[in-house]
């Protein structure tokens, strides 16, 4: 079972390498909507300090819908999703773990990169902190919740869309929370912080559940 | 190996529906050990719909299908007793042909032959470290088909397995196929083309 787990996780990272677009995609995306902002907002840097934590929250978000809606679909189009399915291993703990290998492969380097992205907004060094550590988990929960969209609209050719409609409102909450800890200039960091793993805990041990069983009804 | 043993595909009365359609009605169909099967019919009547209502990939909507072994004390869901070839070859172009294989094996579990022992059967050793994008057609099925052999499961599914294969691949996929049902396998095919063997039941649908 942990090995073909493993599989699972090792094929799509080295696809995820080989094919690459995902990734990086989202990247240069939440780059340059980092970058353009303060050239769109103008040189005040009290004002762009004060919003920075909320941009990167809001590009982190629209960087990780990006890539998601190829998910599974790309499995799906070339019948290894068929494969899967005749696995001894619960279609449950494959779509977690290829969430897992997703979020390695997009939101990590995002986390990684946001405090050097966070310089740009003028944000000090808590509160570069405290923007890395709330996207930490917050990039997770936004690719739980985006495999539920990625799997019910994984027949659709043209699902992207439909997934950002579907997942927006799912992620609402999460950016609430994850805004508010990391202004922790305004509110203490750590009550909103919490709530912002309590969703993430959710989101990992819920959306699996869904998004398998969207995943099988798909088969039909 | 596992493999000596008894086993039986019972289906009975078997019926697909996607939505309020029928796509499948009163299929009974019974498979033991060695036996191979050919649905045929024209395009359309529901051949694939037969073999991947099988798999599992579709629920039933009524009728019983039940696998039975003989020695199994534990019962093991259908679905990791069989293997299935679709039209879909389950392959990333990305990947090379051992890669490939190697992912199978992992989906799988449980190997019989490594990547270049099944890649060999299927005389496609020399393409083990190509990307599968490369490939052609039939060599792309072959990789496919060469998942039959690196996992031991007793049924197989093979969804139309002559396409694209040369008349050299052909007589080699009969062999192969000959060589399962002799250690005590179970093969159920959707053709056009019949594999030729001898005993083949023949399931003929679009007579309904």
């Amino acid at each position: 079972m942990t090995r073909i787990l493993l599989v699972v996780f090792v094929r799509d990272l080295m696809l995820a390498r080989r094919i690459g677009g995902g990734g990086i995609l989202g990247l240069v995306f939440f780059l340059s909507l980092v970058t353009v902002v303060p050239f769109a907002i103008g040189p005040d840097l009290r004002l762009l300090s004060r919003i920075g934590p909320a941009i990167l929250w809001i590009a982190a978000l629209l960087a990780s819908l990006l890539g998601l809606d190829r998910l599974f679909q790309a499995d799906q189009e070339d019948g290894s999703l068929d494969q899967m399915l005749l696995s001894p291993a619960p279609l449950e703990l494959i779509v977690l773990v290829k969430c897992m290998a997703h979020w390695f492969m997009t939101g990590l380097p995002l986390v990684m990169l946001s405090p050097l992205f966070g310089l740009m907004f003028n944000l000090d060094g808590p509160a570069l902190r405290s923007v890395a550590a709330t996207l930490l988990v917050g990039t997770p929960t936004f690719t739980f919740l985006g495999a539920i969209g990625a799997a019910l609209t994984v027949t659709l050719r043209r699902g992207g869309l439909l997934l950002s409609i579907l997942v927006v409102p799912l992620a609402v909450p999460v950016l609430i929370f994850g805004v508010s800890a990391a202004q922790s200039a305004t509110i203490p960091f750590l009550t909103p912080f919490l709530v912002l793993c309590a969703l993430g805990l959710a989101s990992i041990a819920l959306a699996p559940i869904a998004a398998a069983s969207a995943l099988r009804s798909a088969g039909e | 190996m596992d493999k000596i043993q008894r086993s039986h595909l019972l289906i009975e009365d078997l019926s697909v529906a996607r939505g309020e359609r029928i796509l499948l009605g009163g299929i009974s169909l019974q498979l033991s050990s060695g036996q191979i099967a050919e649905v045929t019919g024209p395009n359309g009547v529901g051949k694939s719909t037969l073999l991947r209502a099988i798999a599992g990939f579709f629920p039933l909507r009524s009728g019983r299908m039940s696998w039975v072994e003989s020695e199994a004390a534990d019962s093991v869901p259908l679905a990791e007793r069989l293997h299935y070839v679709g039209h879909l070859d389950g392959l990333k172009s990305a990947l090379t042909a051992r890669e490939n294989l190697e992912v199978g094996l992992g989906f799988l579990g449980r190997d019989r032959r490594t990547a270049l022992q099944a890649l060999d059967c299927m005389e496609l050793a020399h393409v083990l470290d190509l990307p599968v994008g490369y490939l052609s057609a039939g060599q792309r099925r072959r990789v496919a088909l060469a998942r039959l052999l690196i996992v031991d499961r007793p049924l197989w599914l093979l969804d139309e397995p002559l396409t694209a294969l040369d008349r050299h691949a052909r007589a080699l996929l009969k062999a192969i196929v000959a060589g399962h049902l002799g250690s005590g396998g179970l093969t159920l095919t959707a053709t056009h083309e019949p594999l030729g063997l001898a005993g083949t039941i023949q399931v003929r649908l679009g007579t309904r």
